[in-house]
């Protein structure tokens, strides 16, 4: 069976600003990042869809040492956002001093950029990833 | 199903760049082990081994075959098992599988890694292989990272304020290294520290700071295992493995809604305390995974401890302790014993082991009387193992 949403086509459509996600025809979940089954039923049979990109921070850390090749980056803030389709996804925030993040951060209403990650010698090829603001 | 006992114990002194190769440490502590059971290697019947960045530390892939082979039992059947920090829990279970099912009466399970000699910041890239490579690794999240974001989300999920959160997770590390000063294999044996080093230190991912972090560590630990019949002739402490889980999760984001609860932690669990036929309040003594202080917190409670937002009590009240209501992590945990992550479950099993046998009758951590012990460890995002250990004699 063919697998629907590949990482590739996900991460072409991310660096336009579009985050593509898989809706479920049999239980109506919205499963994001892609995968193979839907998050809440597991059925294989989804189609792409794509999500408006709004959501709410559901928690958050500034990262002081970052990986080797991306300690340039830090410190960077991490989140965990809630898109208003229902997932968690992951991304970064870019719209504030990392040093003054805190647990106010929670629940504030952000919208999707994007930035690219460039990758390193591990990590087959660049990867974009969702860079919040705040709306 | 056989029941299946551990009749022998090894476990080699953790440390920041050993002079040893993880196949050198491996084979110490087997040998230890096999010392304890007076079993050579022409008994041993197969071979478990735990490791995870042999790869990237030694250049070393495949490293099951040549320990085995050096060890002495020849051409023996030997597996490796990779599931980040859990590896030799799972090694562990499944040894325990194929002894129950009549498959090998007596088999060598343990664990071994070198993760100082790749560096920290190669250390912190490999480490961040156990999280989701392409959709959480891409905005930069490292394990320290995983847990922080799990920080703040237990604070806003159960209301507990910023500074008792911070207070609870110093009391965690500075638990962890006072018993660790007990434990002469620890990596920090000779390293008490205070509540205020641990909530004034380095800040690594907002909120865990440096003494909320568990070290980077080379070392290896080992058991054998052994069918009931078997064991007789072997020891007369057998520790039994009576109950035994495992569970898989998905990457981080995709753990909601249970988030901050660690579902797959609840379910592994279950598993084990309905095989062993108990519950959690019959829990002598256990060995949680503490890499960072705040998944001590979480861990007693999916492990069934305390409810869903107090476990740090526990710690405040010094129920953690030798005398207290459930004595967690008095090896010195992760935090202070160290963390050679193949190596891990194998030294949780050996602790809880020598545990329930008295061993450590006077070294200051010994918890008295305790018959039933648990194991309790995470791998990545993503693998979860625990066993049920109990004496019979
Ligand atoms: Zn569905």
């Amino acid at each position: 069976m063919e697998y629907k949403l590949s990482f590739r086509q996900y991460h072409k459509g991310l660096i336009k600003n579009k985050l593509l996600g898989l809706s479920c025809p049999r239980c109506g979940a919205v499963t994001c990042p892609p995968q193979m089954s839907c998050r809440s039923c597991t059925a294989y049979d989804l189609e792409i869809t794509e999500l408006s990109g709004r959501g709410k921070i559901t928690t958050f850390t500034t990262i002081a040492v970052a990986p080797e090749g991306r300690e340039s980056e830090a410190p960077y803030i991490v989140v965990l956002v809630e898109l208003e389709e229902g997932p968690w996804i992951m991304g970064n925030l870019y719209d504030m001093d990392p040093s003054r993040a805190d647990l106010s951060l929670i629940g504030r209403q952000v919208e999707l950029g994007c930035r690219v990650y460039p990758g390193d010698r591990y990590s087959d090829g660049p990867m974009a990833r969702p860079a919040f603001r705040f709306v | 199903m056989r029941k299946v006992a551990v009749v022998g114990t090894g476990h080699t002194d953790f440390a920041a760049e050993s002079p040893k190769t993880e196949i050198e440490m491996f084979c110490e502590a087997a040998t230890e082990a096999m010392a304890e059971c007076e079993t050579g290697p022409e008994k041993i019947q197969a071979l478990y081994c735990g490791n995870v960045f042999g790869d990237f530390a030694e250049g070393q892939g495949m490293i099951q075959s040549y320990i085995a082979n050096e060890l002495g039992m020849h051409n023996i059947p030997a597996t490796r098992f990779e599931g980040a920090c859990a590896s030799a829990t799972i090694a562990i279970r499944d040894a325990f599988m194929w002894v129950a099912s009549g498959f090998y009466d007596i088999v060598l399970v343990g664990g071994t890694e070198k993760a100082t000699a790749m560096g920290t910041p190669l250390a912190t890239r490999t480490f961040a292989m156990g999280t989701d490579a392409k959709y959480e690794f891409a905005a930069g999240l490292t394990f320290p990272g995983f847990f922080a974001l799990l920080a703040h989300l237990y604070a806003h999920t159960y209301q507990v304020p910023m500074e008792r959160l911070r207070e609870q997770m110093s009391l965690v590390s500075v638990q962890s290294h006072f018993y660790g000063t007990k434990n002469p294999h620890a990596q920090f044996k000779h390293k008490e520290i205070t509540v205020d080093q641990v909530s004034n230190g380095f800040m690594v991912a907002s909120p865990l700071r440096l003494l909320d972090c568990c070290p980077f560590s080379d070392g290896a630990a080992a058991l054998v295992l052994a069918s009931e019949d078997a064991a007789k002739k072997l020891t007369d402490k057998p520790v039994f493995i009576t109950g035994t889980g495992q569970a898989s999760s998905p990457r981080l984001s995709a753990q909601a809604p249970y988030l901050p609860r660690l579902r797959a932690r609840e379910i592994s669990a279950k598993q084990a305390y309905d095989m062993a036929g108990i519950g959690p309040a019959d829990i002598d003594i256990c060995e949680l995974h503490d890499c960072f202080s705040i998944a001590s917190i979480i861990a007693a409670e999916n492990l069934g401890f305390a409810e869903n937002g107090t476990a740090g009590q526990l710690w405040e009240k010094g129920e953690t302790k030798i005398n207290g209501q459930i004595p967690i992590n008095v090896s010195g945990g992760l935090k202070a014993k160290g963390h050679p992550i193949g190596a891990t479950g194998a030294s949780q099993t050996c602790e809880i082991v020598r545990q329930l046998r008295g061993d450590l009758a006077d070294t200051g951590r010994q918890v008295d009387g305790a018959k039933t012990g648990l194991v309790d460890t995470l791998g990545g995002d993503g693998t979860i193992a625990n066993l049920v250990l109990q004496s019979a004699w």
